[in-house]
């Protein structure tokens, strides 16, 4: 079996996410796709399962040109995709699952004898002798469930199964397991499609790296003619993007300490944050950044350590109390947890504050009107009227309007959680001048950034994280793509 | 703005305004005595305890709930109400302070399982549609309570200028909640929470008191509710208002209310209760069959909501 991709183009609003795009997946290899966030992985994995169509360019299966119109036509044809969210029934048990929706019936009503013999069978397969087939998914640890996923799979004909970083929900022994599981298959003549951030298990485990930056394809080699620096200097890419203003001309006091903090994901944070600078948080998908500026704001409970604001012992219960104190969280996912779709740019941006454009409850309609003009023009907001239903703005000019919220509080330190995701490129250089026009006023920004040229462009300093622990800090001299890389990837060799 | 939002809302609004109309002129022509003064204050005293309900629903279903316990509440409140009142020397004080008393003790039961102890709101109230109903019958002994003083009867008997006094105590809470809805802080917050309560909460909302706050103020809208209907039948009846939940949603969602919340205004629902209670009135004065009158209703609840998944178009991504 060969599937090939070629010349495939598919463009998003702003990005171009897969450009002229060549790849084969051949029966008995384990290939290797790596690549930043934002490469184009996800973007090639879902054309090739039937979950997105080309733009241009052709799929070729066994050199027959094929067309997916739906991830059920992939697999029809043997792709089978393991996503990171796992596509389980949490009630219903193994077997239940594992034959979900191609179950063995005699006139419509369910086998469960074969149902379960079939189960049974597959998951020999893969090892997994001691798992019980009526055992409910849900109560099975996610490493597990993971197995009955790629049971799952396994169950119909599969001829090339996607992998979309699968380990990063398992530990060390767990991860070795499955290993052993998707060699299994290789020798069994299965094509295997690994995305991977992780250096050490894809140099562990796959036969081919191929490398994806923008869109495109930067290299494709067999794992003896590959070295690690130059994958990694290959994901990275530029050294620096373009367009970044100046960086801090003064940094003043601290504004917030965080010492041995542990929250959600986060293990073991220490940071701290000085008046007039951005301090950029990296690290992979998982490393617990993002629990971080949640625990700061209020959002996630802090379980160990401290946090000190202004060189007071600080413990928000909730945002509420983060905002008093003159914090603000822009999250990353603007649209689920920053904006009320449905209402007007204006109700979004005095959402935090309207008791202070208030008399008695009642809502000052003049001033608020005035407070939401100021900002549109302060940020650059463009939009046709106040009025306009957020939904309807470009990433960036929600992402504005976010920030004009935390403006109208006079928020003093801000929490960027990706700043510029989904935010076209020509906004995003906006973005980056507003970011430094705060710090020039005497803000303090925390920013976590998945793009590391957009980390090293714009932060004074870099704090790196991996497995929820700070594991070091770079001054903007010293640091390098490929230093902050290696620390990310606990990659010391590349360093 | 011709794809917003609120250019849609508004475009809805008017049609619901001109359906009405040509409904109402439909029946002038086919049902004699239909465009009569005296027909019109009946249809607007029929929806008069609906509509004050229905206020309360409103800003339940924005924050995305739901309160099905509302008709049992106006029973239970209506039986209090009688009992109180029946010896006492200001009968219909007496018997709106307790009404009003217990319908708020009901809303601060729902309010305090749906924000604080997260039952699910359909869950909670239907309990208190049980419960509370059950309260009726047992203080009541099963029994309807009449026979009160003649003044009792004041608020719901009076006629000001031609207007019956539960037409007014409908109006004047339509403007407070329409007021309080739009123009207040509290207004816009549970706007927020029922559009994006994860949102709402980031950006320092209590979202749980807001919640609580709501069906604590809509349980007090049912008492005033049982409280004029007692008045204007002169009797608190155990087995009052049954259903009354329905008729109110029903209201609500045909105005433009949001079942997910996030959406809906008093002006919307005051017109879906105007175009039920036109389309209930016509059909009875032009001798349809009842039956025959709730598949009708039943349609035109389909068609409104069909109408509006239709206007929001593809879902935003």
């Amino acid at each position: 079996m060969e599937l090939a991709a070629r010349s495939l183009v598919k463009r998003h609003p702003g990005v171009l996410a897969l450009d002229q795009v060549d790849v084969t997946f051949v029966s008995g290899e384990i290939h290797a796709v790596v690549g930043e966030n934002g490469a184009g992985k996800s973007s090639l994995m879902k054309v090739l399962s039937g979950s997105s169509t080309p733009d241009s360019g052709e799929l070729l299966l066994d050199h027959a040109p094929v067309a997916f119109a739906s991830p059920h036509a992939a697999q029809g044809a043997g792709i089978r995709m393991i996503h990171q969210e796992l596509s389980l029934v949490p009630e219903l048990s193994i077997a239940e699952n594992i034959s979900l929706g191609a179950e063995p019936a005699r006139g419509g009503v369910i086998d469960r004898g074969r149902q379960q013999g079939e189960a049974r069978a597959v998951l020999d397969r893969l090892g997994q002798h001691e798992l019980d087939v009526n055992a409910t998914v849900g109560s099975l640890p996610l490493a597990t469930q993971q197995m009955v996923e790629i049971a799952k799979a396994l169950s119909g004909q599969v001829r090339l199964l996607i992998l979309d970083e699968p380990t990063a929900i398992l530990s060390p022994r767990e991860a070795e397991a499955l290993f052993s599981v998707l060699r299994q298959l290789r020798a069994d003549g299965v094509a295997v499609a690994y995305i991977s951030h992780r250096m050490d298990e894809v140099f562990l485990l796959s036969d081919r790296i191929t490398v994806l930056r923008d869109g495109r394809v930067v290299s494709s080699a067999p794992i003896a003619r590959c070295a690690r620096p130059t994958i990694v200097r290959d994901m990275v890419g530029r050294e620096l993007a373009e367009g970044f203003a100046s960086h801090s001309s003064s940094v003043g006091e601290e504004v917030l300490r965080l010492r041995g903090c542990a929250a959600g994901l986060a293990r073991d944070v220490s940071l701290s944050l000085r008046q007039g600078e951005i301090v950029a948080l990296v690290g992979l998908v998982g490393a617990g950044r993002t629990d971080v500026v949640r625990a700061i704001f209020g959002a996630t409970p802090l379980v160990a350590g401290a946090m000190w604001c202004h060189g007071k012992e600080y413990l928000p219960q909730s945002p509420r109390d983060a905002i008093a104190a003159g914090i603000a969280l822009l999250p990353e996912d603007r649209k689920g947890q920053g904006l009320v779709l449905q209402a007007s740019m204006r109700e979004n941006t005095t959402l935090a504050t309207l008791h202070q454009r208030s008399h008695r409850g009642i809502i000052n309609r003049a001033a608020e009107r005035d407070a939401v003009a100021r900002w549109i023009g302060e940020l650059g907001i463009r939009t046709s009227s106040q009025e306009q239903i957020v939904r309807l703005l470009s990433g960036g000019n929600q992402q504005k309007v976010v920030l004009a919220r935390w403006m109208l509080a006079n928020s003093r330190i801000l929490l960027f959680d990706e700043p510029t995701r989904g935010v076209d490129v020509g906004a995003k250089a906006e973005i980056y001048a507003l970011m430094r026009r705060l710090t020039d006023d005497g803000a303090a920004i925390l920013m976590i950034s998945s793009d590391l040229p957009e980390a090293l462009g714009l932060a004074d300093r870099i704090v790196a994280m991996r497995g929820g622990h700070t594991v070091g800090e770079l001054a903007r001299d010293a640091a390098s793509t490929a230093a902050v890389a290696a620390l990310i990837l606990g990659e010391s060799r590349a360093a | 703005m011709t794809h917003s939002g609120t250019g849609w809302r508004r475009l809805r609004e008017y049609a619901l305004v001109a359906v009405t109309l040509v409904v109402a002129l439909v029946f002038a022509v086919i049902a004699p005595g239909f465009f009569s003064v005296q027909n019109l204050v009946n249809i607007a005293l029929s929806i008069a305890v609906t509509g004050i309900l229905a206020v309360g629903m409103t800003a339940v279903m924005v924050t995305g709930g739901i309160d099905l316990s509302v008709g049992s509440v106006v029973a239970l409140s209506g039986v209090v109400a009688a009992m109180a009142a029946a010896h006492s020397g200001a009968p219909l004080i007496v018997g709106g302070v307790v009404a009003l008393g217990v319908a708020l003790l009901t809303g601060l039961v729902n309010g305090t399982l749906v924000a604080y102890l997260r039952v699910p709101a359909f869950v909670a109230t239907l309990a208190m549609l049980t419960a509370a109903r059950g309260v009726a019958f047992l203080v009541s002994g099963g029994q309807s309570h009449g026979d009160l003083p003649a003044s009792f009867g004041l608020l719901g008997r009076t006629v000001v200028l031609g207007v019956p006094t539960p037409v007014i105590v409908m109006a004047l809470v339509m403007a407070a909640g329409s007021f309080l809805l739009r123009r207040t802080v509290f207004g816009r917050h549970i706007y927020a929470i029922g559009g994006n309560a994860e949102a709402a909460w980031l950006a320092g909302i209590d979202t749980r008191r807001a919640i609580w706050t709501v069906y604590l103020l809509n349980g007090v809208l049912a008492g005033l509710a049982g409280l004029t209907l007692a008045s204007r039948l002169g009797a608190g009846v155990p087995n009052a208002g049954v259903q009354y939940e329905l008729d109110v949603i029903a209201a609500c969602v045909v105005g433009g209310t949001s079942l997910t919340g996030g959406r809906g205004t008093i002006a919307g629902t005051l017109s879906g209760a105007i175009f039920i209670g036109v389309l209930t009135n016509g059909l009875n004065l032009a001798n349809v069959d009842p039956y025959v009158q709730k598949i009708a209703l039943g349609v035109v609840i389909v068609i409104a909501v069909v109408g509006d998944q239709l206007g929001k178009g593809p879902r935003g991504t």
